[in-house]
Protein backbone atom coordinates (compact mmCIF):
# COMPACT_ATOMS: atom_id res chain seq x y z
CA UNK A 1 0.00 0.00 0.00
CA UNK A 2 2.84 2.35 0.93
CA UNK A 3 4.56 1.56 -2.36
CA UNK A 4 1.43 2.48 -4.31
CA UNK A 5 0.86 5.77 -2.49
CA UNK A 6 4.53 6.76 -2.88
CA UNK A 7 4.35 5.88 -6.55
CA UNK A 8 1.21 8.00 -7.00
CA UNK A 9 2.78 10.99 -5.23
CA UNK A 10 5.97 10.76 -7.28
CA UNK A 11 3.93 10.40 -10.50
CA UNK A 12 1.77 13.46 -9.74
CA UNK A 13 4.85 15.47 -8.78
CA UNK A 14 6.58 14.56 -12.03
CA UNK A 15 3.46 15.44 -13.99
CA UNK A 16 3.28 18.84 -12.32
CA UNK A 17 7.00 19.54 -12.76
CA UNK A 18 7.01 18.62 -16.46
CA UNK A 19 7.93 21.85 -18.29
CA UNK A 20 5.92 21.25 -21.50
CA UNK A 21 2.41 19.83 -21.86
CA UNK A 22 0.98 17.43 -24.42
CA UNK A 23 0.16 19.05 -27.76
CA UNK A 24 -3.58 19.49 -28.40
CA UNK A 25 -3.69 16.96 -31.25
CA UNK A 26 -2.11 14.27 -29.06
CA UNK A 27 -4.48 14.54 -26.07
CA UNK A 28 -7.10 12.08 -27.43
CA UNK A 29 -4.42 9.36 -27.72
CA UNK A 30 -3.09 9.93 -24.21
CA UNK A 31 -6.64 9.96 -22.85
CA UNK A 32 -7.45 6.56 -24.36
CA UNK A 33 -4.07 5.21 -23.19
CA UNK A 34 -4.87 6.38 -19.65
CA UNK A 35 -8.18 4.51 -19.76
CA UNK A 36 -6.40 1.36 -20.96
CA UNK A 37 -3.83 1.79 -18.17
CA UNK A 38 -6.53 2.24 -15.53
CA UNK A 39 -8.16 -0.94 -16.77
CA UNK A 40 -4.86 -2.82 -16.34
CA UNK A 41 -4.32 -1.43 -12.84
CA UNK A 42 -7.78 -2.46 -11.70
CA UNK A 43 -7.31 -5.83 -13.40
CA UNK A 44 -4.02 -6.23 -11.52
CA UNK A 45 -5.71 -5.51 -8.20
CA UNK A 46 -8.50 -7.95 -8.93
CA UNK A 47 -5.99 -10.62 -9.97
CA UNK A 48 -3.96 -10.11 -6.81
CA UNK A 49 -7.12 -10.65 -4.78
CA UNK A 50 -7.94 -13.83 -6.68
CA UNK A 51 -4.33 -14.98 -6.26
CA UNK A 52 -3.82 -15.46 -9.99
CA UNK A 53 -1.70 -12.37 -10.64
CA UNK A 54 0.85 -13.02 -13.38
CA UNK A 55 3.52 -10.41 -14.01
CA UNK A 56 3.84 -11.11 -17.73
CA UNK A 57 0.08 -10.92 -18.28
CA UNK A 58 -0.09 -7.70 -16.29
CA UNK A 59 2.76 -5.91 -18.06
CA UNK A 60 1.87 -7.00 -21.58
CA UNK A 61 -1.75 -6.07 -20.87
CA UNK A 62 -0.78 -2.63 -19.65
CA UNK A 63 1.40 -1.67 -22.60
CA UNK A 64 -0.38 -3.76 -25.24
CA UNK A 65 -3.84 -2.43 -24.43
CA UNK A 66 -2.61 1.17 -24.33
CA UNK A 67 -0.87 0.82 -27.70
CA UNK A 68 -3.83 -0.95 -29.30
CA UNK A 69 -6.24 1.69 -28.00
CA UNK A 70 -4.06 4.46 -29.41
CA UNK A 71 -3.78 2.64 -32.73
CA UNK A 72 -7.57 2.27 -32.87
CA UNK A 73 -7.97 5.99 -32.22
CA UNK A 74 -5.52 6.75 -35.01
CA UNK A 75 -7.21 4.43 -37.50
CA UNK A 76 -10.59 5.80 -36.45
CA UNK A 77 -9.40 9.30 -37.26
CA UNK A 78 -8.23 8.18 -40.70
CA UNK A 79 -11.52 6.41 -41.42
CA UNK A 80 -13.65 9.13 -39.82
CA UNK A 81 -15.28 6.54 -37.52
CA UNK A 82 -15.00 6.84 -33.74
CA UNK A 83 -13.42 3.41 -33.26
CA UNK A 84 -11.95 4.51 -29.92
CA UNK A 85 -15.50 4.17 -28.56
CA UNK A 86 -14.96 0.40 -28.75
CA UNK A 87 -11.93 0.76 -26.47
CA UNK A 88 -13.87 3.04 -24.12
CA UNK A 89 -16.75 0.56 -23.81
CA UNK A 90 -14.52 -2.50 -23.32
CA UNK A 91 -12.17 -0.87 -20.84
CA UNK A 92 -15.01 0.90 -19.06
CA UNK A 93 -17.00 -2.30 -18.61
CA UNK A 94 -13.96 -4.24 -17.39
CA UNK A 95 -13.07 -1.42 -15.04
CA UNK A 96 -16.42 -1.72 -13.30
CA UNK A 97 -16.26 -5.52 -13.26
CA UNK A 98 -12.83 -5.49 -11.66
CA UNK A 99 -13.95 -2.85 -9.23
CA UNK A 100 -16.86 -5.14 -8.28
CA UNK A 101 -14.38 -7.96 -7.53
CA UNK A 102 -12.29 -5.66 -5.34
CA UNK A 103 -15.39 -4.29 -3.62
CA UNK A 104 -16.75 -7.78 -2.82
CA UNK A 105 -13.37 -8.81 -1.46
CA UNK A 106 -13.15 -5.80 0.84
CA UNK A 107 -16.77 -6.16 1.99
CA UNK A 108 -16.41 -9.89 2.63
CA UNK A 109 -13.23 -9.39 4.63
CA UNK A 110 -15.00 -6.84 6.79
CA UNK A 111 -18.06 -8.98 7.42
CA UNK A 112 -15.86 -12.04 8.12
CA UNK A 113 -13.96 -10.04 10.72
CA UNK A 114 -17.25 -8.92 12.18
CA UNK A 115 -18.63 -12.44 12.33
CA UNK A 116 -15.45 -13.76 13.88
CA UNK A 117 -15.45 -11.09 16.56
CA UNK A 118 -19.07 -11.75 17.39
CA UNK A 119 -18.54 -15.45 17.75
CA UNK B 1 7.83 -13.00 -2.65
CA UNK B 2 5.31 -13.22 -5.39
CA UNK B 3 3.19 -10.56 -3.74
CA UNK B 4 6.06 -8.07 -3.45
CA UNK B 5 6.87 -8.54 -7.11
CA UNK B 6 3.27 -7.76 -7.90
CA UNK B 7 3.34 -4.73 -5.64
CA UNK B 8 6.44 -3.33 -7.32
CA UNK B 9 4.91 -3.83 -10.75
CA UNK B 10 1.59 -2.27 -9.76
CA UNK B 11 3.49 0.51 -7.98
CA UNK B 12 5.54 1.41 -11.05
CA UNK B 13 2.44 1.25 -13.22
CA UNK B 14 0.65 3.53 -10.74
CA UNK B 15 3.56 5.96 -11.05
CA UNK B 16 3.24 6.00 -14.83
CA UNK B 17 -0.53 6.38 -14.58
CA UNK B 18 -0.36 9.24 -12.08
CA UNK B 19 2.23 10.98 -14.25
CA UNK B 20 0.19 10.55 -17.43
CA UNK B 21 -3.09 11.63 -15.84
CA UNK B 22 -1.58 14.73 -14.23
CA UNK B 23 0.13 15.80 -17.44
CA UNK B 24 -3.01 15.12 -19.45
CA UNK B 25 -5.22 17.18 -17.13
CA UNK B 26 -2.72 20.01 -17.22
CA UNK B 27 -2.49 19.93 -21.03
CA UNK B 28 -6.25 19.74 -21.59
CA UNK B 29 -7.01 22.66 -19.30
CA UNK B 30 -4.16 24.65 -20.87
CA UNK B 31 -5.41 23.94 -24.40
CA UNK B 32 -8.91 24.97 -23.40
CA UNK B 33 -7.52 28.24 -22.09
CA UNK B 34 -5.72 28.89 -25.38
CA UNK B 35 -8.93 28.19 -27.32
CA UNK B 36 -10.86 30.57 -25.09
CA UNK B 37 -8.38 33.37 -25.62
CA UNK B 38 -8.63 32.87 -29.39
CA UNK B 39 -12.42 33.06 -29.15
CA UNK B 40 -12.15 36.24 -27.11
CA UNK B 41 -9.92 37.75 -29.79
CA UNK B 42 -12.45 36.83 -32.51
CA UNK B 43 -15.25 38.46 -30.52
CA UNK B 44 -13.07 41.53 -30.06
CA UNK B 45 -12.42 41.79 -33.80
CA UNK B 46 -16.12 41.33 -34.51
CA UNK B 47 -16.92 44.21 -32.19
CA UNK B 48 -14.36 46.39 -33.98
CA UNK B 49 -15.79 45.45 -37.35
CA UNK B 50 -19.28 46.39 -36.21
CA UNK B 51 -17.99 49.74 -34.99
CA UNK B 52 -16.25 50.44 -38.28
CA UNK B 53 -19.38 49.49 -40.20
CA UNK B 54 -21.56 51.97 -38.29
CA UNK B 55 -18.89 54.63 -38.85
CA UNK B 56 -18.91 53.78 -42.54
CA UNK B 57 -22.70 54.09 -42.68
CA UNK B 58 -22.56 57.50 -41.00
CA UNK B 59 -19.94 58.71 -43.47
CA UNK B 60 -22.05 57.42 -46.34
CA UNK B 61 -24.97 59.50 -45.09
CA UNK B 62 -22.68 62.51 -44.92
CA UNK B 63 -21.60 61.95 -48.52
CA UNK B 64 -25.21 61.94 -49.66
CA UNK B 65 -25.85 65.16 -47.78
CA UNK B 66 -22.85 66.84 -49.40
CA UNK B 67 -24.01 65.65 -52.80
CA UNK B 68 -27.38 67.29 -52.25
CA UNK B 69 -25.66 70.52 -51.27
CA UNK B 70 -23.44 70.34 -54.33
CA UNK B 71 -26.48 69.92 -56.57
CA UNK B 72 -28.03 73.00 -55.03
CA UNK B 73 -24.88 75.00 -55.74
CA UNK B 74 -24.87 73.74 -59.32
CA UNK B 75 -28.47 74.72 -59.84
CA UNK B 76 -27.77 78.16 -58.48
CA UNK B 77 -24.72 78.59 -60.69
CA UNK B 78 -26.61 77.46 -63.78
CA UNK B 79 -29.15 80.23 -63.35
CA UNK B 80 -26.57 83.00 -63.08
CA UNK B 81 -25.35 83.41 -66.70
CA UNK B 82 -25.31 81.89 -70.21
CA UNK B 83 -21.70 80.85 -69.85
CA UNK B 84 -22.52 79.16 -66.56
CA UNK B 85 -25.39 77.38 -68.31
CA UNK B 86 -23.02 76.16 -70.99
CA UNK B 87 -20.55 74.96 -68.39
CA UNK B 88 -23.29 73.17 -66.50
CA UNK B 89 -24.30 71.36 -69.68
CA UNK B 90 -20.70 70.33 -70.26
CA UNK B 91 -20.46 69.16 -66.66
CA UNK B 92 -23.63 67.12 -66.97
CA UNK B 93 -22.26 65.43 -70.06
CA UNK B 94 -18.96 64.71 -68.37
CA UNK B 95 -20.77 63.28 -65.37
CA UNK B 96 -22.87 61.08 -67.60
CA UNK B 97 -19.74 59.77 -69.31
CA UNK B 98 -18.02 59.17 -66.00
CA UNK B 99 -21.03 57.37 -64.56
CA UNK B 100 -21.67 59.91 -61.83
CA UNK B 101 -25.38 60.25 -62.59
CA UNK B 102 -28.09 57.62 -62.27
CA UNK B 103 -29.45 56.65 -65.69
CA UNK B 104 -32.34 54.62 -67.02
CA UNK B 105 -33.39 53.13 -70.32
CA UNK B 106 -34.03 49.88 -72.10
CA UNK B 107 -31.68 47.04 -71.31
CA UNK B 108 -31.03 43.66 -69.75
CA UNK B 109 -31.03 42.22 -66.28
CA UNK B 110 -28.72 39.20 -66.01
CA UNK B 111 -28.70 37.09 -62.87
CA UNK B 112 -25.95 34.61 -61.99
CA UNK B 113 -26.40 32.01 -59.26
CA UNK B 114 -24.01 29.33 -58.03
CA UNK B 115 -24.71 25.84 -59.31
CA UNK B 116 -27.09 23.80 -57.17
CA UNK B 117 -25.95 20.51 -58.70
CA UNK B 118 -23.77 18.44 -56.37
CA UNK B 119 -21.22 17.99 -59.14
CA UNK B 120 -19.21 14.92 -59.98
CA UNK B 121 -17.37 13.13 -57.18
CA UNK B 122 -13.88 14.56 -56.72
CA UNK B 123 -14.66 17.35 -59.19
CA UNK B 124 -13.19 20.74 -58.35
CA UNK B 125 -16.00 22.59 -56.51
CA UNK B 126 -14.54 25.84 -57.85
CA UNK B 127 -16.02 24.98 -61.24
CA UNK B 128 -19.55 25.21 -59.88
CA UNK B 129 -19.51 28.71 -58.43
CA UNK B 130 -19.64 32.10 -60.09
CA UNK B 131 -16.19 33.66 -60.40
CA UNK B 132 -14.92 37.16 -60.92
CA UNK B 133 -13.65 36.10 -64.35
CA UNK B 134 -17.14 34.91 -65.36
CA UNK B 135 -18.55 38.31 -64.47
CA UNK B 136 -15.72 40.12 -66.25
CA UNK B 137 -16.32 38.06 -69.37
CA UNK B 138 -20.04 38.74 -69.27
CA UNK B 139 -19.54 42.47 -68.79
CA UNK B 140 -16.99 42.56 -71.59
CA UNK B 141 -19.50 40.92 -73.95
CA UNK B 142 -22.15 43.43 -72.90
CA UNK B 143 -19.78 46.32 -73.60
CA UNK B 144 -18.92 44.84 -76.96
CA UNK B 145 -22.63 44.73 -77.74
CA UNK B 146 -22.98 48.41 -76.98
CA UNK B 147 -23.88 48.63 -73.33
CA UNK B 148 -23.86 52.25 -72.21
CA UNK B 149 -24.18 51.83 -68.47
CA UNK B 150 -23.57 48.71 -66.40
CA UNK B 151 -24.06 47.96 -62.75
CA UNK B 152 -23.22 44.89 -60.70
CA UNK B 153 -25.29 44.32 -57.56
CA UNK B 154 -26.08 48.03 -57.37
CA UNK B 155 -22.46 49.13 -57.95
CA UNK B 156 -21.96 51.16 -61.10
CA UNK B 157 -19.14 49.85 -63.25
CA UNK B 158 -16.94 52.85 -64.06
CA UNK B 159 -13.48 53.18 -65.56
CA UNK B 160 -11.75 52.53 -62.22
CA UNK B 161 -14.06 49.70 -61.07
CA UNK B 162 -12.32 46.48 -60.21
CA UNK B 163 -14.09 43.14 -60.40
CA UNK B 164 -11.94 40.85 -58.42
CA UNK B 165 -12.08 37.61 -56.50
CA UNK B 166 -12.09 38.32 -52.75
CA UNK B 167 -12.29 34.97 -51.01
CA UNK B 168 -15.80 33.68 -51.40
CA UNK B 169 -16.99 37.10 -52.53
CA UNK B 170 -16.38 39.40 -55.46
CA UNK B 171 -15.08 42.87 -54.82
CA UNK B 172 -16.33 45.77 -56.93
CA UNK B 173 -15.69 49.43 -56.15
CA UNK B 174 -14.05 48.11 -52.97
CA UNK B 175 -17.33 46.63 -51.75
CA UNK B 176 -17.81 42.90 -51.49
CA UNK B 177 -20.73 40.92 -52.81
CA UNK B 178 -21.51 37.24 -52.90
CA UNK B 179 -23.75 35.28 -55.26
CA UNK B 180 -26.36 35.81 -56.61
CA UNK B 181 -24.99 38.52 -58.87
CA UNK B 182 -27.33 40.83 -60.72
CA UNK B 183 -25.93 42.69 -63.68
CA UNK B 184 -28.01 45.50 -65.15
CA UNK B 185 -26.95 46.91 -68.50
CA UNK B 186 -28.53 49.74 -70.47
CA UNK B 187 -28.20 49.56 -74.24
CA UNK B 188 -29.71 47.80 -77.24
CA UNK B 189 -31.30 44.90 -75.38
CA UNK B 190 -31.66 42.62 -78.44
CA UNK B 191 -28.01 43.15 -79.37
CA UNK B 192 -26.79 42.49 -75.89
CA UNK B 193 -28.94 39.41 -75.47
CA UNK B 194 -27.64 37.97 -78.72
CA UNK B 195 -24.07 38.65 -77.64
CA UNK B 196 -24.63 36.58 -74.49
CA UNK B 197 -26.55 33.79 -76.23
CA UNK B 198 -23.91 33.37 -78.93
CA UNK B 199 -23.08 29.69 -79.47
CA UNK B 200 -20.38 28.59 -77.02
CA UNK B 201 -20.58 32.07 -75.55
CA UNK B 202 -21.09 33.18 -71.97
CA UNK B 203 -24.51 31.65 -71.55
CA UNK B 204 -23.63 28.23 -72.96
CA UNK B 205 -20.35 27.96 -71.05
CA UNK B 206 -21.74 28.97 -67.67
CA UNK B 207 -24.77 26.75 -68.19
CA UNK B 208 -22.35 23.92 -68.87
CA UNK B 209 -21.03 24.26 -65.32
CA UNK B 210 -24.57 24.29 -63.94
CA UNK B 211 -24.44 27.98 -63.05
CA UNK B 212 -27.93 29.39 -63.13
CA UNK B 213 -27.94 32.31 -65.52
CA UNK B 214 -31.11 34.15 -66.44
CA UNK B 215 -31.39 36.98 -68.94
CA UNK B 216 -34.36 39.32 -68.75
CA UNK B 217 -35.02 42.00 -71.35
CA UNK B 218 -36.74 45.11 -70.06
CA UNK B 219 -37.86 48.33 -71.70
CA UNK B 220 -36.92 50.31 -68.62
CA UNK B 221 -34.14 49.49 -66.22
CA UNK B 222 -32.30 51.90 -63.99
CA UNK B 223 -28.62 52.04 -63.14
CA UNK B 224 -27.26 53.75 -60.05
CA UNK B 225 -24.67 56.48 -60.05
CA UNK B 226 -21.14 55.70 -58.93
CA UNK B 227 -20.99 56.86 -55.36
CA UNK B 228 -17.31 56.55 -54.61
CA UNK B 229 -14.60 59.06 -55.27
CA UNK B 230 -12.14 59.01 -58.13
CA UNK B 231 -8.86 60.68 -57.36
CA UNK B 232 -6.13 61.00 -59.97
CA UNK B 233 -2.82 61.01 -58.15
CA UNK B 234 -0.50 60.26 -61.03
CA UNK B 235 -2.29 61.11 -64.25
CA UNK B 236 -2.35 64.78 -65.30
CA UNK B 237 -3.95 66.06 -68.48
CA UNK B 238 -1.59 66.85 -71.35
CA UNK B 239 -2.03 70.42 -72.54
CA UNK B 240 -2.40 71.17 -76.24
CA UNK B 241 0.95 73.04 -76.49
CA UNK B 242 2.83 70.21 -74.85
CA UNK B 243 1.27 67.78 -77.27
CA UNK B 244 2.52 69.78 -80.24
CA UNK B 245 5.95 70.09 -78.71
CA UNK B 246 6.27 66.40 -78.16
CA UNK B 247 5.33 65.54 -81.71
Amino acid sequence: MIIIITALVIGIALGLLMPSGIPANMTPYIAIAILAGLDSVFGGFAATINNNFKMKVFLTGFFGNALLAMALTFIGKLLDVDIYLAAIIVFGTRLFQNFAVIRRFLLNRHTNDFVQKKS
Amino acid sequence: MKMTHAQIAIGSICLIMAFAITLQIRSVSHNRLVNNSEMARAADLQQQLRLERTKNDDLQKQVLQYKDELNEFKAEAANSSDYAKFLTKQLERAELLAGLTPVEGSGLIVTLRDSKSPGAINADPNLYVVHDTDILWLINELRDAGAEAIQLNGERVVSTSEIRCAGSTVSINNNRYSAPFEIVAIGDSANMENALLMRDGVYDTLRGYGIEITIKKSSKVSVNAYNGTIIFKHATPVLAEQKEASQ
